[in-house]
């Protein structure tokens, strides 16, 4: 098969993914008409309204993505680093060009447009860590070799959470870490992440809450019956020897009984108690890596040790590093505070406009909650309500499962790749949507905190729009090539 | 790629994928399927009901007169939004007629969120209500000078004549017990409080419509909701057609002024009800609208207590009026016949003295014409005793029980509750127990109870009773309960009496003898051949109370009445002639004594009565 010729480009294009792709564009054009739509307004493609101007950003799109369809494919691969250092150059001075909007510097205006460099920045990173994974010589086997990677992935992230003052769009390169992980590293960081989050939430949500006895908070006593749990797991897993797990948990339930006992007569400190659990456990587990040569022991007595530093650090992260009004986000996610009218407002407000769709939705253009200014944001980052308010549970059910058959279609994509680069790229692009996906539906929901990222193809935007577009139609240039390479 | 040892991770990528997804597919069904408060949040978020009121139904006389009707009054709103730069707040004040201060009062009131809950800037906010077309008038010309400002128009009661207060009742401001018991009420409603109002609420105040529209996160109005799919119009009242004669009524009130009193008239075939005055009264005008609560406790005060229907709640001894009943009683139960003779000593009679002096001894129509004292305490003893005392007075006692049972049938001692007249008192016959409770059970005989003869003592009646009364007479053996709506016949409420008609003869001779030698003989009508008593009746707030029935023409009675007037002497003298007035002018269409009228219109008996 010789099939470079761009002509026949068409051929090997992955049909299915682009239809995919206009499908989702199509109806989120069809809502963000419904949101902006007012009771006087006639016409969609009205250019003086969101629908009118999402509608040009949409032509553009379909023209960029055929560009992009259209350049050789060696040419990405080419221009990958420069482009990703003219990129960082960018996002280092866009907030020096910046007009501060609602608080954030990452908005570069351009005449009648604000562009957003952080949105086209996602792809240009996912390219160069790519680049980077998918050399020759390049073999994912200690964690040194995933200190370039990082590199690539933190310095923009850095750049636009501190300079940029866009928190939302920097969490998004997190999703890389789902591209390291197929690509060899180890689960356990996956795992860490995962117990990060879960110690944050027991030790915020419930570190000011008394013991019902003794003294000590609820938060943490349930963050170190979590270590404990943990740290007994791995001991018993790389050192199993005979009734170990019955005397470990045994000796801890003791411990704990003979403190309910004490605290009879005297007030017992469970929390220093527990702490004092892991500690003891983190050294058996020490001893045991020298004594028996486990060394792997030796990374969980120091990522226990750890976590028990991370605890006690939440409190001072969450009220000194973390701005009010994240602080307040987490505390209305994880219901701590009760605010309808304040921090919850979009929220509670997105809950009722969603929930009042029932099953079958109001019908198009007729959601009141949209139509009337109810929900905030309703066109850019809470675009959600509006399908859960006029296409109700059906329609929502329908565009997350769209999302879905998109986002495994891509992983398809990925792992029928011979090419390592293009690999990795597609699993990057897999990961984004997977990441914006998920915070952005979750955060409508009401299950993750406020974090302004928008729904990829949906959201009102150019720039959102052009760099979903960029990620995508450059994967599909690299995929159609694939056939090119076999000869 | 080839020897991938990671290749299952593609898995668990697809899996978290899809594991996500799932979380949130459930969190769905729950807010969108499971969890039911949403919709009316959203309703309460995005829709504004607005109320269309219904005009509330008239209210006319026998005659088609009307009597009470709608009368608009208007509210000036203003969106505090709209009032900029430029408002001119010297010139609106001008227009409205009020000071800078009082402006600039209502509009801290109108912002002040405790006093006004449901403040929004981009919503109208009532700055004045309940203001008269006048008062509006050079507003409505330059309203466009003041942007926000609307002109709402809403209703109020209005009334033809000043007169039959107490019978059409008054408008209100719904309280608690009614918003508890009608969920038709909402909080600021208004609903017939008294009188013809309250009875006939349910018809007059019609049906509300509602206009159910949309409002944006501002509160501001953004169109009608599923294109008024959900609107309903308002119906208005049905209309209410009493049976009071509304010229009628305006004489015994003017009669009635300066005294306090009462007159009823009744039209005795249908039991429906012309007149039914109570003095003092008020002009119904004064409790509408926004003076109403400062006049209703202006009225509540005043020691003459003219919120009481004298004519239905005020009980009194019937006096000699009684004797007709006394006289039909006896002579169902075969104390006495028509010829039965009892002599009276006049004054010096024991142990009742006659006030008048007449030969003797007298037959019943005498007796009745010269309202014989003696006469009726010896029918009422031979009545009582017919039978001897018996053992223990059981005998005595049967016959006293047979007794108030007959008097009871006349309507006495019990409320009309089969009618819809709303403020009434049951009045009083006294049962064996209540003298029991006083005496003892053999401890009271006829002697004791012997002031029950002649009406005075422990009966008591209301001056509407005793209008029944003098129509069951009229009639000859039954009423029909008194009723005020024209539209709804009550024949089913016939009550007939177990009293054979011939005695009726005898008494309707005896109070047509009244009225031609008696004690009515100088306010009789020749020509409209009146029936009628009097009566006289000690008690213990001063002079006597004058009260008379009466009914005419004697050969087919058109109206019988009954006037009460308090502490005012003898009811020959008082009394008399205002019924007798009222019935020539209900028979007549005109009093052509018109002295007499203006004397008696003008006596004033209490100074204390006032005239609202």
């Amino acid at each position: 098969m010789r099939a470079s010729r761009s002509g026949n480009i068409w051929q090997y294009v992955d049909w299915p993914t682009i239809w995919m792709f206009l499908g989702l564009v199509f109806f989120g054009w069809l809502n963000i008409y419904g949101a902006s739509y007012t009771f006087d307004q006639t016409s969609i493609v009205d250019f003086s309204n969101r629908a009118g101007k999402q509608f040009a950003w949409i032509m553009g799109s379909l023209s960029l993505g055929i560009v992009l369809l259209l350049i050789d494919y060696k040419t990405y691969d080419v221009l990958t680093y420069i482009a990703y250092g003219l990129m960082i150059a960018l996002l280092l001075v866009t907030p020096f060009l910046a007009r501060d909007i609602k608080g954030s510097m990452s908005w570069i205006s351009l005449g009648p447009v604000n562009i957003q460099p952080a949105e086209f920045a996602k792809c240009i990173v996912a390219l160069a860590i790519a680049k980077y994974m998918g050399q020759y010589d390049y073999k994912l086997r200690t964690w040194r070799d995933l200190v370039v990677p990082f590199v690539l992935m933190g310095v923009p992230a850095l750049i636009i959470m501190v300079l940029q003052k866009e928190t939302g769009s920097a969490l998004v390169f997190a999703a890389f870490l789902l591209v390291f992980y197929r690509q060899g590293m180890s689960g356990y960081v996956l795992w860490c992440g995962v117990a990060a989050v879960a110690l944050f939430i027991l030790s915020i949500r419930f570190g000011a809450v008394p013991l019902p006895l003794g003294t000590g908070s609820v938060g943490t006593l349930c963050c170190m019956l979590l270590l404990i749990g943990i740290e007994i797991y791995f001991i018993c897993k790389e050192h199993p020897i005979r009734w170990q797990l019955l005397i470990l948990s045994g000796s801890v339930i003791v411990i704990y009984g003979i403190g309910l006992l004490i605290n009879i007569w005297w007030s017992v400190p469970f929390g220093w108690l527990s702490i004092g659990i892991v500690v003891a456990l983190s050294l058996y587990a020490a001893v045991v890596a020298f004594y028996f040569r486990r060394y792997a022991l030796i990374w969980v007595a120091l990522f226990n040790l750890a976590c028990i530093g991370y605890t006690q650090a939440c409190d001072f992260v969450f009220t000194r590093v973390l701005q009010p009004h994240q602080r307040i986000r987490i505390e209305v996610l994880l219901g701590m505070k009760e605010d309808p009218a304040g921090a919850g407002y979009n929220v509670n407000q997105a809950r009722i406009a969603i929930g009042s769709g029932r099953f079958f939705g109001k019908g198009y253009l007729n959601g009141t909650q949209t139509k009337l200014q109810f929900v905030p944001e309703q066109d850019t980052d809470f675009i959600f309500c509006t399908v859960g308010e006029e296409w109700g549970f059906v329609g929502s059910l329908g565009v997350l499962i769209l999302y879905v058959f998109f986002i495994l279609r891509l992983i398809t994509i990925a792992e029928r790749q011979r090419n390592t680069t293009t690999q990795i790229y597609a699993y990057a692009v897999a990961s984004i949507f997977l990441f914006h996906l998920m915070i952005n539906v979750g955060m409508v929901l009401g299950l993750l905190p406020v974090i302004g990222i928008p729904l990829p193809f949906f959201s009102y935007g150019g720039s959102s729009l052009w760099g979903f577009t960029m990620l995508l139609f450059i994967l599909l240039r690299l995929d159609a090539a694939r056939m090119e390479q076999l000869r | 790629m080839i020897n991938d040892q990671y290749y299952r991770r593609r898995y668990i990528i697809s899996g978290i994928t899809v594991g996500v997804v799932l979380i949130y597919v459930i969190r769905l069904f729950f807010l969108q399927v499971i969890d039911q408060s949403t919709k009316d949040q959203a309703d309460n978020n995005a829709l504004v009901r607005q109320t269309i009121y219904p005009s509330r139904g008239l209210m006319y006389d026998r005659n088609g007169e009307l009597l009470v009707f709608n009368q608009p009054i208007y509210e000036v709103t203003m969106i505090m939004r709209e009032m900029k730069e430029g408002w001119d707040t010297v010139a609106f004040c001008h227009c409205l007629k009020i000071s800078r201060e009082e402006f600039n009062t209502r509009i801290e009131e109108i912002k002040d969120r405790r006093k006004n809950r449901g403040y929004s800037r981009w919503t109208p906010q009532v700055f004045m209500s309940q203001l008269k077309k006048e008062d509006i008038a050079s507003l409505q010309e330059e309203l466009f000078l003041f942007p926000g400002v609307q002109i709402q128009k809403r209703t109020l009661r209005d009334y033809t004549y000043n007169a039959a207060a107490h019978v059409l009742g008054s408008v209100g401001e719904v309280n608690q017990s009614d918003l508890d018991n009608d969920p038709y009420y909402t909080r600021g409603d208004y609903s017939g409080r008294d009188g013809l109002e309250k009875t006939y609420e349910q018809q007059l105040r019609g049906k509300k419509g509602v206009e159910v529209l949309m409002r944006d996160v501002r509160g501001r109005i953004q169109g009608s909701y599923q294109g008024g799919e959900l609107d309903r119009t308002a119906v208005a009242g049905t209309d209410l057609y009493t049976t009071l004669d509304i010229h009628l009524q305006m004489l015994a009130e003017e009669l009635l002024s300066g005294k306090i009193g009462s007159a009823v008239a009744i039209e005795p075939k249908t039991g429906e009800i012309l007149a039914l005055a109570s003095n003092p009264a008020w002009n119904p005008k004064v409790l509408v609208g926004k003076e109403r609560s400062k006049n209703y406790t202006t009225l509540l005060k005043d020691p003459t207590k003219p919120l009481m229907n004298r004519a239905t709640q005020a009980t009194y001894s019937p006096g000699s009026t009684f004797k007709t009943i006394q006289s039909l009683v006896c002579l169902e139960q075969g104390a006495i016949t028509p010829n039965t003779l009892y002599p009276c000593s006049g004054p010096g009679s024991t142990p009742i003295k006659c006030t008048h002096h007449h030969g003797s001894p007298v037959a019943l129509d005498r007796a009745i014409e010269q309202s014989c004292n003696p006469y009726f305490w010896c029918a009422f003893r031979d009545l009582l005793q017919k039978d001897g005392y018996g053992k223990d007075n059981a005998d005595f006692r049967h016959r006293y029980e047979l007794w108030r049972d007959a008097v009871m049938e006349f309507g006495l001692g019990q409320k009309f509750t089969d009618t819809d007249l709303n403020e009434q008192s049951s009045g009083s016959i006294p049962s064996t127990k209540y003298f029991d409770r006083w005496y003892g059970k053999t401890g009271w005989k006829a002697i004791t109870i012997r002031s029950l003869s002649i009406g005075q003592g422990e009966i008591l009646v209301t001056p509407l009773q005793l209008a029944n009364q003098a129509a069951t007479i009229a009639n000859g053996g039954y009423f029909i309960s008194p009723h005020l709506n024209k539209h709804d016949s009550m024949r089913i409420h016939r009550h007939n009496l177990h009293i054979k008609s011939k005695h009726f003869d005898a008494v309707k001779e005896g109070m047509h003898r009244v009225m031609i030698y008696g004690t009515g003989r100088h306010y009789a009508v020749d020509t409209l051949h009146m029936a009628g008593k009097t009566g006289t009746v000690q008690n213990s707030h001063g002079r006597d109370h004058a009260i008379f029935i009466g009914f005419a023409p004697v050969e087919d009675p058109q109206i019988a009445v009954a006037v009460v007037v308090e502490n005012a002497g003898f009811g020959a003298t008082w009394a008399c002639p205002i019924a007798s007035m009222m019935i020539e002018q209900y028979l007549t269409g005109e009093v052509k004594r018109k002295d007499l009228r203006k004397r008696i219109g003008e006596s004033v008996l209490n100074a204390g009565v006032k005239k609202w």
